[in-house]
């Protein structure tokens, strides 16, 4: 029976291979908030090259050294970061762009040795790009380790040298490969970099420890150091029926099988997924579940751009990295200095120096759509929706500052009609919604249904959708008009999900006289702030709305 | 990494592999989307695909590759009209790439140092004959696609900026690659692919042990495991020559035509380059498989792929359009 790392025993192990075979196991993730404990950890890394999430393209790939260039007047250019054979450590890696994340996998792909990637994360959305953590083959969470707990990270140099000296002869016992492929397979990991670089992880690991056949403790480490943090969330109850079939008494007198000299895929799989806190696996899930949810809430994504958009006044700086130089800004900024900077009286070449250099920057807002999505149904009182107007009115008026639209679905009867599809005009609304009708079933299902069209169809035109649902719960009707009110749950359920993970925004207002349960539960897997609003005027309404939107 | 992975190596994942075999015979069929799940082998089958694919004749030094002398635009300024023989390009447009690098720009360090005007060429120009590649396509910025699609359409670059005015042929095949849980595709972008194929994970024991076999064998015995492949993938390199030479002579009966609209007008594709791509894409099939005549039997088999992205999206259709399709197959081409 093979023991399971302790966790301090599993850095040393990861930080070992990492010096061992950087290559091979592509590298490090390294989830632990800034503390003694990482500072440990971090000083025992190799030498690399540390990066920071928001380095420019100049910086990676080389390019013209422009300060240098202009000071020499002929042309110097810089090595990009890239370019280098070392390792790299990326910092706050948590907050790593996924242009960046691609950048990094291609070079990780094609060239590069290896990744740390320093994840600072503190909530359970702040998670490295999944590009990155596929492609990492270790991982550790120093989050469980206190001060105390640790010992000396020492790596000797001459340990390490005959480790590598060591790598290549190492051979895996036969089914090896078999069986990290079926504990990934049967943890639902889906891409097959992981069993990979599970391989070369124990074949690192073996090297390590002086094996030249990696033994089953190391394979049982390995995949414990690269499998368990990429699963899905255990089930424990699943392989019910994979368990073996009692052996046939005519069976008994044959030889045992070949797969007997090596370790069982079940406890291989047993002790992955107990080399993780359980609830770690939880968080993250819920982060990545919350990377796809992230919509751009707030005003409409106001973004600083380089490229179009209201100009803003030019700034100082390099150009690179989408950065675009500002010629006019630049040669203003060089004029005055003209005089003293010539050496010949009747030179005729400006001379410009990167101080002078301007970059130009614009500003864009995408517009923001409000949909409100307005239950009408005989159980919403009638005033309510005069309040829901009310509110439709107050938001418009204010809207022409921050570039609202705001479209309008009201569902009752059997099924939910666009009254108001997005406009910005306070006529139109107020003509469209003098006639708003109400009475009949609830067909919340069908409401929330037009309003991911809709959604979908804004965002397809640029434009930032958020779902304001107001309802007292209580649907009733089926997608399909049947009058079914747990058909018509699920179907609502359902729909929500699917907002949810088209990452729109929403907020659900209830508007019953006390909360309902099954709103929340709707809430919940809209991914949506739920508001419960009992005796709300039009004010309070446009009010929740604002403040609930970041307006 | 000096060789990259065998083509033919690829286990299974055939629609994929065929879908980048049908735009290599015939280019005019207008690319590629590999939309799936991450470590399913998408990246690995395009650069396998450059590495598979025949040389062309550029002239020597041309950024935007001519294939003939009077192509190579002014601004060049290549003196040689000597012709060499070249990789067919395959350009990576990465994600976060600028509009210049895009398109081209100013050459900044020429206007800086030497005060010359002079354009400095973007990646556009160098995918020109080749292909343009982007990873992660739908995650891609929006002017980015404007720029692609206006582009991809015309075959022609124009550059109007920083009192540049140039002009240069880009014709390329967009091959694009992502993964459906993180964005989606506008649907401009995703009606400019001709082909589309969805990818996933093996689920089965054996092919996953076989496709980390091979890698293994890729990774620590490099030069006994490229050598037992080379074969295979020169003969499918020879197969290719072959089918693109056939094309031309290849004869389309009326009926196959018939079957292409009907199929389309069965699955309710939004305009006619549906039935164009399925067209183009079955006699690319039929030359590969080294038919005279385009049976209904090759629309069947790439009518998935040249339709599948073409339907109107239904969000309560879990079993995606793939099964549509399928379905719909079965019904109109019995």
């Amino acid at each position: 029976m093979t023991k399971p790392l302790s966790p301090w025993g599993r850095v040393e192990a990861a930080l070992a291979m990492l010096a061992v075979d950087p290559a091979g196991v592509k590298g490090l993730w390294l989830r632990a908030r800034s503390g003694p404990v990482r500072d440990v950890v971090t000083q025992a890394l190799p030498v690399a090259r540390r990066i920071h999430p928001v380095i420019d393209d100049v910086a990676l790939f080389g390019g013209v050294d422009l300060a240098a260039t202009l000071a020499a007047g002929q042309l110097r250019r810089s090595m990009g970061i890239l370019s280098g054979a070392e390792p790299l450590v990326l910092t706050m890696a948590e907050r790593c762009p996924p242009a960046l994340a691609a950048r990094l996998s291609r070079w990780l792909d094609e060239s590069g040795p290896c990744l740390v990637a320093l994840d600072e994360g503190a909530e359970a959305e702040e998670v490295l790009a999944p590009a990155l953590a596929d492609r990492l083959g270790l991982f550790l969470d120093l989050g469980e380790l206190a001060y105390s707990d640790i010992g000396a990270l020492v790596l000797p140099a001459e340990q390490i040298a005959a480790a590598r000296r060591r790598l290549a002869g190492v051979v895996l016992p036969a089914g090896a490969l078999e069986s990290l492929t079926t504990v990934a397979l049967a943890m639902g990991i889906a891409s097959l970099r992981a069993p990979l670089l599970a391989l070369a992880v124990a074949r690192a690991l073996a090297a390590w420890r002086g094996e030249a056949v990696a033994s089953d403790d190391t394979l049982r480490h390995s995949a414990e150091l690269t499998l368990a943090h990429r699963g899905d969330l255990p089930e424990v109850a699943e392989d019910q029926d994979s368990a073996p079939p009692p052996p046939e008494p005519g069976e008994a007198e044959e030889p045992q099988t070949p797969q007997s000299d090596r370790i069982p895929d079940e406890i291989l799989l047993e002790a992955v997924r107990a080399a993780l806190p359980a609830d770690l696996l939880a968080r993250l899930a819920a982060g990545k579940a919350a990377r796809a949810a992230k919509g751009s809430g707030g005003t409409g994504a106001a973004r600083k751009g380089n490229h179009r958009g209201r100009p803003l006044p030019p700034r100082p700086g390099v150009p690179g990295s989408g950065k675009r130089i500002d010629l006019v800004a630049t040669l203003r900024a060089a004029a005055p200095w003209q005089p003293l900077r010539r050496h010949a009286p009747d030179a005729v070449r400006l001379e410009i120096r990167a101080s002078d250099l301007r970059l130009k920057r614009y500003q864009e807002t995408s517009d923001r759509v409000l949909i409100f999505a307005v239950d009408a149904s005989g159980s919403s009182a009638l005033s309510r929706l005069a309040e829901a107007k009310g509110a439709i009115e107050l938001l418009l008026a204010q809207a022409y500052a921050r570039r609202d639209h705001v479209a309008l679905i009201a569902f009752r009867g059997l099924a939910a009609e666009l009254l108001l599809p997005p406009t910005r005009s306070l006529v139109q609304t107020k003509r469209r919604l003098s006639g708003l009708p109400g009475g009949g079933g609830t067909p919340l299902a069908a409401g929330l249904r037009m309003a991911f069209d809709l959604g979908l169809q804004t965002r397809a035109r640029g434009m930032t959708p958020t779902i304001a649902l107001l309802t007292d719960g209580r649907g009733n009707i089926a997608l399909d008009g049947s009058a079914n009110r747990v058909e018509a749950e699920a179907d609502a359920l359902r729909l929500s999900r699917l907002i949810c993970a088209a990452a729109i925004p929403a907020l659900v207002l209830d508007i019953a006289s006390r909360p309902q349960a099954a709103l929340q539960r709707l809430a919940a897997s809209l991914g949506a702030a739920y508001v419960p609003l009992p005796r709300a005027d039009a004010h309070r309404l446009s009010g929740v709305l604002q403040s609930a939107l970041g307006a | 990494m000096s060789q990259p992975f065998p083509f033919s190596a690829i286990v299974g994942q055939a629609a994929m592999k065929q879908a980048m075999v049908l735009t290599a015979i015939d280019p005019g069929i207008g690319g590629v989307l590999v939309f799936g799940d991450r470590g399913t082998g998408k990246s690995t089958a395009v650069r396998a695909l450059a590495a598979l694919l025949p040389e062309i004749l550029a002239v020597e030094g041309c950024p935007v590759n001519s294939a003939r002398v009077q192509d190579v635009p002014e601004w060049a300024g290549v003196k040689s009209g000597k012709m060499i023989k070249r990789p067919t390009p395959v350009i990576d447009l990465p994600l976060g790439a600028t509009e210049d690098r895009v398109v081209g720009a100013l050459d900044i360090e020429r206007a800086l140092t030497r005060g010359e005007k002079a354009f400095e060429p973007g990646l556009l120009a160098r995918a020109n004959r080749g292909y343009l590649y982007i990873d992660e396509v739908n995650l891609l910025e929006d002017h980015i696609v404007d720029l692609l699609l206006d582009v991809a359409q015309s075959g022609e670059n124009v550059v109007e900026r920083e009192g540049l005015s140039i002009r240069h042929a880009a014709r390329f095949v967009l091959v694009g690659s992502g993964n459906p849980e993180e964005g989606e595709l506008r649907p401009q972008l995703l009606d400019r692919f001709g082909l589309s194929v969805e990818v996933a994970s093996p689920r089965d024991i054996e092919t996953r042990v076989e496709v980390m076999r091979r890698r293994d064998a890729y990774e620590n015995d490099n030069a006994a495991f490229m050598k037992k492949w080379r074969a295979k993938d020169s003969a499918l390199r020879k197969a290719i020559l072959v089918a693109r030479a056939a094309l031309p002579g290849l004869k389309t009966p009326g009926v196959v035509l018939h079957d292409c609209a009907a199929l389309c007008i069965a699955l309710g594709s939004d305009g006619l380059r549906g039935e164009l791509t399925l067209l183009r894409a079955g006699r690319a099939q039929a030359a590969f498989e080294g038919a005279g005549v385009v049976t209904r039997g090759h629309l069947r088999s790439v009518a998935a792929s040249a339709l599948g992205h073409r339907l109107r999206r239904d969000p309560l259709d879990e079993a995606g359009s793939g099964a549509r399709v399928a379905r719909t197959i079965a019904e109109v081409l019995p």
